[in-house]
């Protein structure tokens, strides 16, 4: 199965191909590396733009106003802060013109920790990005999320921030995407380029890949459960649902909620969650003092305050200026495995 | 390099046909009535805050005129700062669309209620929401004119902002981005000079002689030019312009101009007196060169100042924008 950064790429070429997407541009987005994740490689509309993050996203904007359809990349979401009114204009845009003029423009970066990127790779940018309005927001946890997420980011009308979680985009899925080869080494012959000169190389796109789309709005239920509920997106996501999986050997029944979409999100599925369940954990890797996360905590017992049998939570990052580079450091400053299955087992024995 | 004009020798005829001459005076009456009539609501507290053109007329009437208006990437984009009334009427705006912008009523054309005066959008016209933030639509004009190189015809980007403002980051982001040798833009980079960043002198704000030279170190072809004369305006817009929609490359242009109430409101918006003003020389050149009377500019201001206050007394009355009204156009699909 197709990992997340072919996934991203998969969904690129689909929507250059099919969508009307026409600038796939960025800091080493075009050849010969095609994007330093390989997000981009042997994509037909790629190019590589100056190192100069506010030029980048206003070419953006300015490709949307002209009447094309750009996917801009920040190399490092680390360095898209100081572009922030940028991206602030680019949300008012439509609002502040009174609804004449709407930017289609997709905003990709990698976020997080989990590749050892020290204090300046390893950022997060959920806080951030929700806080400005008339954007919406996305973060995959698998490969076949980040392909449909992807589309329907292509399809839209209005700006849309791709958040790629760093950790999760050389892991494979275990869904397909549809249309990929059944195979990994088949796909990656085709499609990853080869390492050295790849002047001469083209990729091979697999001819039946599919409009598959998740609409941007919509949670996924990762796994049913009816004593606690766990609330997370990227990087998280994946080890809040393997402590619901060791939980449940203890007899601790967890449901997990992946929310894929950060704005709009899915207050459907979690408020129908949390109140089957009385608790809720949310979990993230942003840093917890303004966390996006403190808004779901807020929304919770604004809402659901009667259905609660415990104070909802959150998990997430230490509050400190940056993610060291020993392992022990970055492991001290973001949720870990151990640290969500403990925070879920005291969750779940809370008693009013 | 074009070669320097006579005109600046008060002697020599005027060289641009009469019409074209009595529409351009039309327009900048017009304009500079305008913004005395927004200055006025201003004063009387009809509008939160003013900021505006008045001092830019001679230098923003021709490049409205010069512009292939109409929407789509055929046509010139404009990405404009907040003192471009002028530019905007000669484009065909009726002034009662600034002034409603200026009492934040919700049939503001621009906004609906919700920006200051002078933060034009326009998109039949190409022309791009102006921004709060200086300078920042240098970083965004250079997108504009990708996609018109690429789709082809002659259409050009514009941008517009001012001298002080090019000590923030986008202006070189504008110079790299348009000159790079690989895929040269069409774009026309303009830089009004009123010697002013609010109440920083430019002795305080930049050290170059002259803000075009800042486009030799990127191969720009650029230049200087007096923008308090509207017939050099014309002229020299006119050949920049003709010079980046045939080579699609980019051009700087400085218009030393202007400033002839201030920064904004927040300086107080009163005539300078010793500023130029190019209104008043202008007309001058008129009666002179036997193109209008004085009898005649006198007559047309009347009437632009009566239609004004008519105007005024309509946008005064009209209601603001629903409270419910803040939900509306977030996301494009809620058109
Ligand atoms: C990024 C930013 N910083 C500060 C301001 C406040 N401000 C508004 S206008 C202005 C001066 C601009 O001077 P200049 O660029 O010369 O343009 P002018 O108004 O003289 O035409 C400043 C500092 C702003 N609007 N945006």
């Amino acid at each position: 199965m197709a990992n997340m950064a072919q996934a991203i790429r998969m969904a690129l070429h689909y929507a250059e191909t099919h969508l009307g997407v026409t600038d796939i541009f960025g800091e080493d987005v075009g050849a010969p590396l095609g994007g330093v994740f390989t997000c981009t490689q042997g994509l037909k509309t790629t190019w590589n733009s100056p190192l100069d993050e506010r030029g980048i996203i206003g070419a953006a904007m300015g490709i949307a106003m002209g009447g094309g359809r750009p996917v801009a990349e920040i190399q490092f979401c680390d360095y898209v802060y100081n572009t922030i009114d940028l991206l602030k204009l680019a949300g008012n845009t439509c609002w502040s013109s009174n609804g004449d003029w709407n930017l289609p423009m997709v905003v990709r970066t990698p976020v997080g920790s989990g590749i050892r990127g020290s204090i300046y790779h390893s950022h997060s940018f959920d806080a951030t990005m929700t806080h400005i309005p008339g954007w919406k927001v996305v973060m995959p946890s698998t490969p076949l999320d980040a392909y449909g997420l992807l589309i329907s980011a292509c399809k839209e009308q209005n700006p849309v921030m791709y958040l790629e979680p760093k950790a999760l985009l050389r892991v494979k899925g275990e869904e397909r995407i549809p249309g990929e080869p059944d195979d990994d080494r088949t796909l990656s012959k085709l499609i990853d380029a080869p390492l050295g000169d790849r002047s001469q190389w083209k990729p091979q796109w697999p001819e039946a890949l599919e409009a598959f789309a998740v609409p941007i709005g919509k949670g996924k239920l990762v796994r049913e459960g009816n004593q606690v509920t766990v609330v997370s997106y990227g990087r998280t996501l994946p080890l809040c649902a393997r402590a619901a999986a060791t939980l449940a050997d203890e007899g601790i029944s967890v449901e997990v909620i992946d929310l894929r979409s950060l704005w709009p999100y899915d207050w459907d599925m979690m408020k129908a969650s949390i109140q089957k369940t009385g608790r809720v954990l949310f979990v993230n890797e942003d840093t917890e003092v303004t966390n996006f996360g403190e808004h779901l905590v807020r929304r919770t017992v604004d809402e659901l305050f009667y259905s609660l049998l415990a104070p909802p939570r959150l998990l997430a990052g230490k509050f400190v200026p940056g993610i060291g580079l020993a392992d022990t450091l970055e492991m001290a400053s973001v949720p870990q495995q151990n640290d969500i299955t403990t925070a879920l087992r005291a969750l779940a024995g809370e008693q009013p | 390099m074009s070669r320097p004009r006579l005109i600046k020798e008060s002697s020599a005829p005027l060289p641009l046909d009469r019409e074209l001459l009595v529409r351009i005076h039309d327009l900048m009456v017009k304009t500079r009535v305008l913004e005395e009539r927004l200055i006025q609501m201003y004063k009387q507290g009809h509008g939160y805050f003013w900021i505006g053109g008045p001092g830019e007329e001679a230098f923003n009437v021709p490049l409205g005129l010069l512009m292939k208006k109409g929407q789509g990437p055929e046509y010139d984009f404009l990405h404009a700062h907040y003192r471009q009334s002028g530019t905007l009427l000669a484009l065909g705006e009726e002034p009662i669309g600034a002034l409603r912008q200026m009492k934040n009523t919700a049939s503001d054309p621009y906004s609906g209620g919700r920006n200051f005066a002078g933060h034009f959008s326009l998109r039949k016209y190409n022309v791009a929401p102006v921004s709060s933030p200086i300078e920042v639509q240098y970083s965004i004009a250079p997108g504009t004119a990708m996609v018109q190189k690429r789709v082809g015809g002659d259409g050009i980007t514009i941008v517009t902002g001012g001298d002080a403002g090019t000590a923030e980051g986008d202006f070189a982001t504008c110079l790299v981005w348009s000159s790079r040798p690989a895929n040269p833009l069409p774009v026309l980079i303009i830089v009004t000079n009123n010697k002013w960043g609010i109440s920083t002198s430019a002795e305080g704000q930049h050290g170059e002689p002259r803000v075009s030279e800042r486009g030799k170190a990127f191969n720009i072809r650029s230049k200087t030019i007096n923008g308090n004369d509207p017939v050099e305006a014309y002229l020299e817009l006119k050949e920049a312009m003709e010079y980046v929609r045939k080579e699609r490359k980019p051009f700087l242009l400085e218009a030393n101009v202007s400033r002839l109430y201030g920064h904004s409101s927040a300086s107080g918006a009163n005539y300078v007196t010793d500023e130029v003003d190019c209104l008043k020389d202008f007309e001058k050149r008129l009666e002179q060169d036997g193109v209008l009377t004085r009898q005649q500019m006198d007559d047309l201001r009347n009437r632009y100042t009566e239609d004004m206050a008519a105007a005024a007394r309509i946008a005064r009355d009209e209601p603001l924008p629903e409270p419910e009204s803040i939900w509306k156009h977030i996301f494009a699909e809620d058109k």
